[in-house]
């Protein structure tokens, strides 16, 4: 787990190898919506900085690497294409990870991160696209409601994981 | 925590977790989510979705220097970003909008209050202020007109919303919000367009009140 690598040991060598694996994939990420190779990786650089200095709020519990990186790259493109910030949910209070880590719980989030892969490569090509410009943040919320191909079975397993997640938190902290 | 009864739509939180709502509703969705754990876990699904996203989408290689820049930028210092954390009924999406300050109610008459957060091309966003058993004045709205419960209640004719419960009311809506009998009702309200009001002197009223 180089993210948790990066998150507890400060460790520059599991950083550069999640710079190998999501620079590229970044960078692709951020062209696919238009930007020039060169602004791309500005975008990019600003991204994987943004990794190395929030690890500290990075759940495995909570989200795979992917999914949180997701969110710090749509963050960037809207502070750099719309100058504005995006609004964003407070953090659960939970979200101190200081306890011992669920480990199977990490799992789980895990195996669903590969399934929901998976599940995205075996749809047909048309569907694939409508998912992927709606994740590009291609797509109007009018634009996702007339869409039907959006809600992905596997995402309502993820769902159903993530809320007893989020309930079992709650009981601990009461 | 209440139970929540009316929750975001799935495909308003799918375009919130695309970043691609404008932003007054991104407020409203950010709030909600803070308050809301079923549509916490829902919109962090969508994130999932996204991350899988970016893991297909293709790679682009990247220059030689960008890993060497990045590397030599890990001590470079970084201002931190100011948190807002949620004070009294207020969120931190709501604080972060107020910037850490209370509320600069203005009155809109018959004890109704409203407080601008932001008003632009993409729509405005406020608090409004309602005593109890008083209605909001009767008004519809161009486009789709979200409000969130932080105090108290309202009802209208769609059903009753308690704190953290989301209205969704698209243009066809023609609803008179009435705050129920106890607490005063505080909302989170936001348009895209202005509001129009259907009495005649909300309508003369309105450019200077900006609502």
């Amino acid at each position: 787990m180089w993210m948790l690598a990066v998150r507890d040991g400060r460790d520059r060598a599991a950083f550069a190898a999640l710079f190998d694996h999501f620079a590229p994939r970044l960078k692709g990420f951020f062209m696919r919506s238009g930007t020039a190779s060169a602004q791309a990786e500005e975008i990019v650089q600003e991204v994987m900085l943004t990794v190395w200095h929030k690890a500290g709020q990075f759940d495995p519990a909570r989200a795979q690497v992917s999914a949180w990186i997701y969110q710090i790259a749509r963050n960037r493109q809207i502070d750099v294409f719309r100058k504005e910030r995006r609004p964003m949910p407070e953090e659960l209070l939970s979200d101190a990870h200081d306890a011992e880590p669920d480990a199977t719980q990490i799992l789980a989030v895990e195996q669903e991160a590969s399934q929901l892969k998976q599940a995205l490569a075996r749809l047909k090509p048309d569907q694939r696209a409508i998912i992927e410009k709606a994740y590009l943040g291609e797509l109007s919320h009018q634009e996702i409601s007339t869409e039907t191909g959006l809600p992905l079975g596997t995402i309502k397993s993820r769902i159903r994981l993530g809320l007893e997640k989020l309930r079992h938190d709650l009981k601990e902290l009461r | 925590m209440t139970a929540i009864t009316h929750h975001a739509p799935d495909a308003l939180l799918a375009a919130y977790a695309a970043g691609s709502l404008p932003h007054p509703y991104a407020l409203v969705v950010a709030t909600h989510i803070s308050l809301c754990l079923e549509c916490r876990a829902e919109y962090e699904a969508h994130l999932a979705g996204g991350g899988a996203v970016l893991e297909t989408v293709g790679a682009e290689a990247v220059s030689d220097g960008l890993k060497t820049s990045v590397l030599n930028l890990l001590d470079a210092p970084c201002a931190p970003q100011p948190t807002y954390p949620r004070t009294g009924v207020y969120p931190g999406p709501v604080m972060e909008a107020l910037k850490g300050k209370p509320p600069r109610w203005k009155s809109l008459g018959l004890g109704v209050r409203q407080s601008i957060l932001s008003s632009g091309r993409e729509g405005s966003t406020r608090l409004l202020y309602i005593p109890p058993g008083q209605a909001v004045p009767d008004h519809s709205h161009n486009g789709l007109e979200l409000t969130l419960v932080l105090q108290g209640s309202f009802s209208d004719s769609t059903g009753r919303f308690g704190v953290g419960d989301l209205e969704v009311a698209d243009q066809d809506l023609e609803h008179t919000p009435t705050a129920d009998p106890g607490a005063p009702c505080i909302c989170l309200a936001a348009t895209d367009a202005p509001l129009r009001f259907n009495s005649l002197v909300p309508r003369i009223l309105q450019p200077f009140f900006r609502i």
